[in-house]
C-alpha cells in the first residue's frame, strides 16, 4: 500500500509521559487514543458536482479510570504540553484517593492489519472522484423520462489512530474508507417516489475497478420507477421473505445491539442471563467478525487496541457470546472482544458491532419465494432501531413486493415492520445458501456514529407485522 | 454544543472574529470567500448506581472555509485553529472550486438590512456552576426517578452543559460573531415485571440548573416506563392517534424538508405546487420562530450570518411560504428567509426550519383524550428515520402507548406501528393540544390528534 505507516503520531516518550500523568489522582488505569483523519467528499445536486470538500480532524482523547468512575477529556492539540493539560483534565475528573508516580511500560507497536488497500484515494485526482458522480447522474437520467433528480456523494477517508494505555498496550491502524452513494426522485401520476443505492469497503479508489456506478446509479433508478407503480403496503401480520444481502440490518437490530455487553450488563437487554440458551432458530449461526476483509466494519484494531477478531455470538441457535469493550471484559473478567469502538477522539469508546452476519442456510432462495403462499417480498430494507430492553425493534423496508401464490408480484409503497427480537429469531423458518454481504451502514450509539457492516442469505420469518395501511 | 446555533452580537468575540476577518482579507478579485470558525466546550456527567459513571470534560475548534468563483465552489475544514492548518484549509479550499460545476446561483449571503432581534444566550451563572454540583444534581435525579415506583431502575441519569463561540466574516459584508451557552439533564429507566422490561426517559432543560425541573423529569421517566408494562400487541385497524408532545415534535421535523425551498426547487418536496392551496386542516397554523427565546434553538442569526426571523409557513391550514436560504432564494427568484443552517464548521450552509411551532390549542392533553371516543395515545414512535420518506410522503414507524376507549385511557400496547401519508395527516388533524413544551429540539411538542391513521398489529 502506498500510504505511508512508519511516522508515529506522537512520540512514544511522550505517550508514556501523559498516561503517567494520566493515573498521577490514583486512577488504575490511563489510555490516549489518537487520531489524525484526513477525507475528501465530493457531492452532486440537480446536475451540478456542488462542491469538493476537503477535511482534517486531529485530537486525542485520554480516558482515565477509577474504580467505577471514568474521566475523560479531549484536545486538538497533538503537542506533549496540549496531552498532558488533557491527562491532567481526564485524571481530576475520575480523581480518587493520593496519587503517586507511575512508570508506564509500553509494549512494542502492534499492528494487526486486515485491509489491503491497492490505490490510496490520496494518490487519485480530484477529477476522477468528480467523475464517478457525473457518470452516475447520466445513468440514472438516461433510464427513463420520469427521473426528476438525481444527487450522488463521494467520500473517502484515511484515518490513522494509535492506541496506548497504562497496562502496556501500543497499537497502531491505519484506516481507509471509499464510499459512493446516489439518491433519485421519480415522479409519476401518483406522486413522487426515490431509489437508493450505495457501496462502501475499506479499500481505496479500485474499489471502482469491481464495482460500476453506473450500475449503481441504473440500479436506484429502476427502484424509484417500480415503485411509483407501487400499492400501499399491506398492514397486520404476513411471512416476509428477505433477499439475501439486502436484510442484515434485521439481526444487527434484532438482536445485535441486544448482545453488547454493555447493555446487557446494565440489565437493559432482552438478551440477559440467556448465555447458553436457545435464543434463535436452530438454522441462525450469528457472526460479529472484525477482520472481514475490506467489509465497511473492518478494522485492524479496535479503538482501545485490541487486535479485531472473529467471535461467534449465536451458534446454530444457542447465544454463545455477547461483544466485550474494555471496562465490561475487566468488570467481568474475561478478555476483549475487539469491540470497543468510537466515532472519534473527542468520544469514548463503548461496545459496538463491527460486521455482523448470519451464516448460510441450505434451501434455494428461489424455493423460498415459491414455498410462500402470500407474503411480503423485501429486496432492500433501509435502517432500523432497537429497544434493546424490551426488545422491539423497527427496520424500513425501501424496495418491497407482494408474494402471491409462491410468486414475486406487485411493488409496495415504504413502510416500517415491526418485530420482537427473540420472537423474530425464533421465526426464522428458511435460510438460503446465497449469502452476501449488504450495503455499509452507519450505526448509531449513544449518539456516536461508526461504520458497520452486515450480511445474510435469503431468509423467511414466516410471521411479521407489516406497517402499511392496506387492509 | 447541543445549542449550537446560539449566537448574539451583543457578546462578540473578537480574537474569533479577527481569524475570520484575516482570512476573508486574502481574497482576490473575482473570489468571494467565507470563513467560519467555532470553538466550545462541553461537560457530560454520568451517574449509574450512585456512582459517577463518566465525566467528560472537552474543548473543540475549528474552521470551515468557503470559495467561490465564477459560479463554482470549493469547501474545506480543519478541527483547529492553528495557524498552518487555516493556511492549508484556504489553500485546499481554493483548489477545490476547480471541480464544481458553474451554479450561476452560487454565492455568499449579502446583508439584507433585516435587523437582528437581541436575545440572551449566554448565562453567567451556568458558566460559573461547580463541577461538584453537576454532579450531586445528575445523583440526585437517579435518586428521585428510583424512588418514584419500587420497579424502576436507572439505565443513565445525565447532566450535559456546553458553551460555544462563533465567528462568520465574508467578502460580501457579512460580519459576525457570539457565544451561547445551555444545560440539561436526562434520564433512562427501565422497569421490570417478571421476565419483561419496558423503557422509559425523559429530560429537563434551562438556561441554567437552577430551572431545571428534576422532580417532574424524574416522574416522567417513571411513567413512561411503567405505564408499557402489561402491554399487549393490539389489533390492526384504522382509529385516531393522540400524539404525545415529544412525538409531535418529532412529526413536525419530519416536515421541515418538505418545507425547506431548496428541496422544492429541486423538486423532492410534495408541496412544490401547493403555495396558496390548503394542505392541512384550518386549525393549523404553523410558523418558525427561531427568535421566540422560549424555543430551544432561538437564535439572532441563521447559518449565513442573516439576521432570523419569524416567518409563517402555514396559515389556517393553507401554505404560505418555503424558507430559503441565499442560495435556495436566488434559485427560486425570492429573497433568504433567515433559514440558512449549519451543522458546524466542517460542513457548508444548508436550508432548514430553525424552530417551528405550531399554534397551539386551548385543551389540555387529558381534555383531547377525553374527547376520542376509539383511538390510541402514541407515547413513543420508532424507526422515524427509516419508515418516513419526506418526498413520497409515506409515513409508518413503529409506536407504543395506551389504547383509549370512550374518552378514557385504557391498556397499554406495543409493538405495532402507524401509518397514513404526511399529506393526509395534515388534512387529517382534528384536534391541537394547548400544552406546549418547549422540548430540545427544533420543533415544539404540544398533544396533537390526528384520525383514520392505520395501526397495524396482530
Amino acid at each position: 500500500m502506498s500510504i505511508s505507516t512508519s511516522e508515529n503520531l506522537v512520540e512514544a516518550d511522550v505517550i508514556a509521559k501523559v498516561l503517567a500523568k494520566g493515573r498521577s489522582t490514583g486512577a488504575e488505569f490511563s489510555e490516549i487514543y489518537i487520531e489524525d483523519k484526513r477525507s475528501t467528499s465530493a457531492g452532486l445536486d440537480d446536475g451540478k458536482v456542488e462542491q469538493v470538500t476537503s477535511g482534517r480532524d486531529r485530537g486525542a482523547g485520554i480516558r482515565v479510570v477509577a474504580g467505577e468512575t471514568t474521566g475523560f477529556a479531549h484536545t486538538s492539540d497533538l503537542s506533549e504540553r496540549g496531552l498532558l493539560a488533557a491527562a491532567e483534565a481526564a485524571a481530576a475528573a475520575a480523581r480518587q484517593g493520593d496519587g503517586g508516580v507511575h512508570k508506564i511500560a509500553l509494549q512494542p507497536l502492534l499492528r494487526h492489519p486486515v485491509n489491503t488497500v491497492r490505490i490510496s484515494p490520496s494518490d487519485v485526482p480530484k477529477a476522477s472522484k468528480v467523475a464517478l458522480l457525473e457518470r452516475a447522474n447520466a445513468a440514472a437520467r438516461s433510464i427513463d423520462g420520469a427521473i426528476v433528480q438525481v444527487s450522488a456523494g463521494y467520500g473517502d477517508s484515511y484515518k490513522r489512530i494509535l492506541v496506548a494505555n497504562s497496562d502496556g498496550v501500543f497499537s497502531a491502524d491505519d484506516q481507509v474508507r471509499t464510499l459512493f452513494r446516489v439518491s433519485v426522485v421519480a415522479s409519476g401520476d401518483a406522486g413522487m417516489q426515490t431509489g437508493y443505492d450505495s457501496l462502501g469497503h475499506t479499500i481505496g479508489f479500485e474499489v471502482f475497478d469491481e464495482n460500476d456506478v453506473e450500475e449503481m446509479a441504473i440500479r436506484a433508478a429502476k427502484q424509484a420507477i417500480v415503485k411509483l407503480q407501487a400499492r400501499p403496503a399491506p398492514s397486520g401480520s404476513l411471512p416476509v421473505v428477505i433477499k439475501q444481502g439486502s436484510g442484515g440490518v434485521l439481526f444487527h437490530e434484532a438482536c445485535g445491539h441486544g448482545l453488547e455487553a454493555d447493555l446487557v450488563g446494565k440489565g437493559a437487554s432482552v438478551y440477559r442471563g440467556k448465555m447458553g440458551e436457545l435464543v434463535a432458530s436452530p438454522l441462525v449461526t450469528l457472526i460479529d467478525d472484525g477482520t472481514m476483509s475490506g467489509e465497511w466494519g473492518a478494522i485492524g484494531i479496535d479503538d482501545e487496541g485490541h487486535p479485531s477478531q472473529r467471535n461467534v455470538l449465536i451458534e446454530n441457535g444457542i447465544l454463545t457470546d455477547y461483544m466485550w469493550d474494555f471496562l465490561r471484559a475487566r468488570k467481568e473478567n474475561r478478555r476483549q472482544s475487539g469491540n470497543g469502538r468510537r466515532q472519534s477522539y473527542a468520544d469514548l469508546p463503548m461496545v459496538r458491532m463491527t460486521n455482523t452476519f448470519v451464516t448460510n442456510g441450505t434451501e434455494n432462495p428461489d424455493d423460498i419465494v415459491r414455498a410462500t403462499e402470500h407474503g411480503v417480498y423485501v429486496a432492500k430494507l433501509g435502517g432500523g432501531s432497537v429497544d434493546t430492553a424490551s426488545g422491539d425493534f423497527v427496520f424500513g423496508m425501501v424496495e418491497a413486493y407482494l408474494i402471491e401464490n409462491g410468486e414475486i408480484t406487485e411493488p409496495l409503497r415504504e413502510s416500517n415492520l415491526i418485530g420482537n427480537g427473540p420472537q423474530v429469531l425464533k421465526d426464522i423458518d428458511l435460510l438460503g445458501n446465497d449469502f452476501a454481504m449488504g450495503n455499509p451502514g452507519m450505526c448509531g450509539k449513544d449518539g456516536q456514529g461508526v461504520p458497520v457492516g452486515d450480511g445474510q442469505p435469503t431468509l423467511r420469518v414466516k410471521a411479521m407485522t407489516i406497517g402499511g395501511t392496506a387492509a | 454544543m447541543s445549542n449550537g446555533s446560539s449566537n448574539s452580537s451583543s457578546n462578540n468575540v473578537p480574537d474569533l472574529q479577527a481569524i475570520v476577518d484575516r482570512v476573508v482579507a486574502t481574497a482576490v478579485k473575482g473570489e468571494q470567500i467565507e470563513a467560519y470558525v467555532s470553538r466550545g466546550g462541553e461537560t457530560a456527567v454520568r451517574v449509574y448506581e450512585g456512582e459517577v459513571e463518566h465525566f467528560v470534560s472537552a474543548q473543540s475548534e475549528g474552521i470551515g472555509i468557503r470559495v467561490i468563483k465564477d459560479g463554482r465552489t470549493g469547501f474545506a475544514y480543519a478541527g483547529t485553529l492553528d495557524a498552518d492548518a487555516i493556511a492549508e484549509v484556504l489553500a485546499d479550499a481554493r483548489d477545490n472550486v476547480a471541480f464544481g460545476t458553474p451554479d450561476e446561483y452560487a454565492g455568499l449571503a449579502e446583508p439584507d438590512g433585516v435587523a437582528q432581534i437581541p436575545q440572551k444566550f449566554w448565562d453567567d451563572e451556568l458558566a460559573a456552576y461547580a463541577t461538584a454540583d453537576k454532579i450531586s444534581l445528575t445523583k440526585e435525579l437517579e435518586k428521585l426517578t428510583l424512588g418514584m415506583d419500587s420497579r424502576v431502575r436507572v439505565e443513565e441519569s445525565n447532566y450535559d452543559d456546553g458553551w460555544g463561540e462563533v465567528a462568520v466574516a465574508t467578502t460580501t459584508g457579512i460580519r459576525e460573531s457570539g457565544r451561547g451557552n445551555s444545560c440539561y439533564v436526562s434520564v433512562s429507566t427501565l422497569a421490570d415485571d417478571g421476565d419483561e422490561t419496558q423503557t422509559g426517559f425523559s429530560f429537563s432543560v434551562g438556561d441554567s440548573p437552577k430551572e431545571f425541573n428534576l422532580p417532574k423529569a424524574a416522574r416522567e421517566a417513571a411513567e413512561r416506563a411503567t405505564r408499557l408494562l402489561g402491554a399487549v400487541k393490539p389489533p390492526s385497524k384504522r382509529t385516531t392517534v393522540v400524539l404525545d408532545p415529544y412525538v409531535t415534535s418529532q412529526f413536525l421535523g419530519v416536515l421541515s424538508s418538505t418545507l425547506n425551498g431548496e428541496n422544492v426547487s429541486k423538486g423532492r418536496s410534495f408541496f412544490a405546487d401547493k403555495l396558496g392551496e390548503t394542505v392541512a386542516d384550518p386549525r393549523i397554523t404553523l410558523v418558525d420562530d427561531p427568535t421566540n427565546p422560549l424555543a430551544y434553538t432561538a437564535t439572532d442569526i441563521d447559518g449565513e450570518g442573516l439576521a432570523a426571523r419569524r416567518n409563517v409557513l402555514i396559515e389556517n391550514g393553507v401554505l404560505k411560504m418555503f424558507v430559503q436560504s441565499s442560495y435556495s432564494a436566488r434559485r427560486t427568484g425570492t429573497k433568504s428567509t433567515g433559514n440558512a443552517t449549519r451543522g458546524g464548521f466542517g460542513g457548508t450552509p444548508g436550508v432548514g426550519c430553525l424552530a417551528m411551532q405550531l399554534q397551539p390549542g386551548t385543551q389540555s392533553q387529558e381534555e383531547l383524550i377525553k374527547g376520542v371516543d376509539d383511538g390510541v395515545w402514541i407515547q413513543m414512535v420508532q424507526g422515524l428515520h427509516s419508515g418516513v420518506n419526506p418526498i413520497s410522503g409515506d409515513f409508518s414507524t413503529g409506536a407504543s402507548g395506551m389504547m383509549i376507549r370512550n374518552g378514557a385511557v385504557a391498556e397499554p400496547v406495543r409493538e405495532f406501528t402507524i401509518a397514513s401519508t404526511l399529506q393526509r395527516m395534515l388534512l387529517d388533524i382534528v384536534a391541537i393540544g394547548g400544552d406546549i413544551d418547549w422540548l430540545p429540539s427544533r420543533a415544539v411538542g404540544l398533544t396533537l390528534v390526528i384520525r383514520d391513521v392505520t395501526m397495524s398489529g396482530q
